[in-house]
């Protein structure tokens, strides 16, 4: 049976690991390899590094920052920031990224997901929507660059737009629960994963491994992403796994997959 | 015992082990598992490399049809068939597809190492199968082991299957093996520790005891 997947996300800048409130204010948390090594150990499915940094210096780093993981790292490694062609892809996937994730290239120019599509895979290519609630016209629209601008692109259209396009999978975060540990945006995730036909990651809102179970519980999402919750150690990839191992939820469960003592 | 230690206790020397390279897919990560489990890895599509490897991989990530237009263009059809007979050649993913007869992908016909078509995976639950699934298998230290699979299409079980895997009621062949051919269906070399140790089998040894495997 297919498990559902827990994915530690790490916001990278310059080559170190940050974390921000709402896509704000970023604080230094450590060394990428060394998380990452951590999270592995810990149980973690997959990795998502999100490259913020603002410089091609910054993009550089991340480059070497990949390198290095995939050298001790043997779970699927995703990218995601600063990707703004099918060359930029290329270079990761060849430090040893598995896939990238696009977001603002792809909404800026949607045939970016055509070519990296054709050309690596759709199996590398995930779509990232930043998706943010208009109460007046009652949808949600996609945000970018790092959910400092709306647009006018309703998140249900691009989803569907951006399979068709080739991408293999979604990572959904949404804009209201980022950071702020309320939960999973339940009703914006069921909404997307009922839209397309590929794999769906949950983003934005973790607050709690409880959060987890809802998730899997009310949707029918692939994965659910988060940062804080286990940067902080308010909880662990294993204490999440567990818990949904007794709820039913079937997980992969490893030998370091096991809740710490702690 | 590490990962490391668990997957080449007892490899006394590592093997030479040759990666095709038709130019398909990103190779990178399985070379670098390769070596983390002590082998000495060539990413080549010369003739004579292949001859002298003790182990031959055959990778692949992308379209079914193209990458056998390209391992034709390269002349590595007829070697292939020819090596296969005298050292175990090992296809991960597209690579493991390839060794069959056909695939709908493309509608292309494969290098027919192995009889069995390729055909779309059908389900309700969302293609491609992604992600970590259990393998379903006789041999114990395979059953239950979760793997990271990455796939739309798929090899029905035949008579050469040692593994599968149930996605939404579709049975996948997780991984065949005929004599000394062995396909992986999904990507050791991102399956965690228990990827590595699966990885290490494949190229010491294989799946199936020596008096199966003898034909």
């Amino acid at each position: 049976m297919i498990k559902k997947r827990i994915i530690p996300c790490l916001d990278v800048k310059d080559g170190r690991v940050v974390k921000g409130i709402n896509f704000k204010g970023l604080r230094d948390v450590g060394d990428p390899v060394e998380m990452a090594a951590r999270y592995n150990a810990a149980g973690a499915d997959e990795l998502v590094f999100l490259d913020v940094s603002a410089t091609d210096e910054g993009h550089d780093l991340m480059l070497d920052v990949i390198k290095r993981t995939a050298e001790v790292l043997f779970i699927p490694l995703a990218i995601g920031g600063g990707i703004r062609t099918a060359d930029d892809i290329g270079r990761l996937l060849k430090a040893g990224a598995d896939k990238v994730s696009i977001n603002s290239a792809a909404l800026a120019r949607p045939e970016l997901i055509r070519e990296a599509a054709d050309r690596f895979g759709s199996q590398c290519v995930c779509l990232s929507v930043d998706a943010g609630w208009d109460e007046e016209a009652q949808d949600w629209f996609c945000f970018t660059h790092g959910g400092k601008k709306k647009t006018d692109i309703r998140v249900l259209d691009w989803v569907t737009e951006g399979e068709k396009l080739g991408a293999g999978e979604i990572l959904l975060t949404s804009m209201e629960g980022d950071g702020t540990k309320d939960g999973f945006d339940l009703p914006l995730l069921k909404a997307v994963e009922k839209a397309v036909t590929v794999p769906v990651i949950a983003s934005g809102g973790a607050g709690s491994a409880d959060d987890f179970v809802e998730l899997f519980r009310e949707t029918d999402v692939s994965a659910g992403l988060a940062a804080s919750i286990f940067h902080n150690e308010e909880t662990t990839v294993g204490e999440v796994k567990s818990l949904l191992s007794d709820a039913g939820i079937p997980v992969r469960l490893t030998a370091g997959g096991v809740p710490n003592e702690a | 015992m590490n990962t490391r230690e668990t997957a080449t206790a007892g490899l006394t020397d590592g093997r030479r082990i040759a990666i095709v390279d038709y130019g398909l897919g990103n190779v990178a990560n399985v070379r670098r598992a390769l070596e983390f489990l002590g082998h000495r890895v060539e990413l080549t599509k010369d003739p004579d490399v292949l001859r002298r490897a003790d182990v031959l991989i055959l990778p692949g990530v992308g379209h079914f049809a193209d990458a056998m237009k390209r391992l034709e263009a390269d002349g590595l059809i007829p070697l292939l068939a020819e090596l296969k007979e005298e050292k175990p050649l090992v296809g991960i993913c597209l690579g493991m597809q390839l060794l069959f007869g056909h695939s709908e992908e493309g509608d292309a016909d494969g290098l027919g190492f192995i009889p069995g078509a390729i055909t779309r995976i059908e389900t309700r639950l969302p293609v491609p199968h992604l992600g970590w699934n259990a393998l379903v298998s006789e041999r114990p230290e395979l059953d239950g082991k979760d793997m990271y699979f990455i796939h739309t299409y798929k090899a029905a079980p035949g008579p050469d299957t040692v593994a599968t895997a149930d996605y939404g009621g579709e049975t996948v062949t997780a991984i065949v093996q005929r004599g000394q051919l062995i396909g992986i269906q999904f990507h050791p070399e991102k399956s965690g520790d228990a990827g590595l140790v699966l990885l290490q089998q494949a190229v010491t040894g294989g799946f199936r005891e020596k008096e199966e495997a003898s034909e």
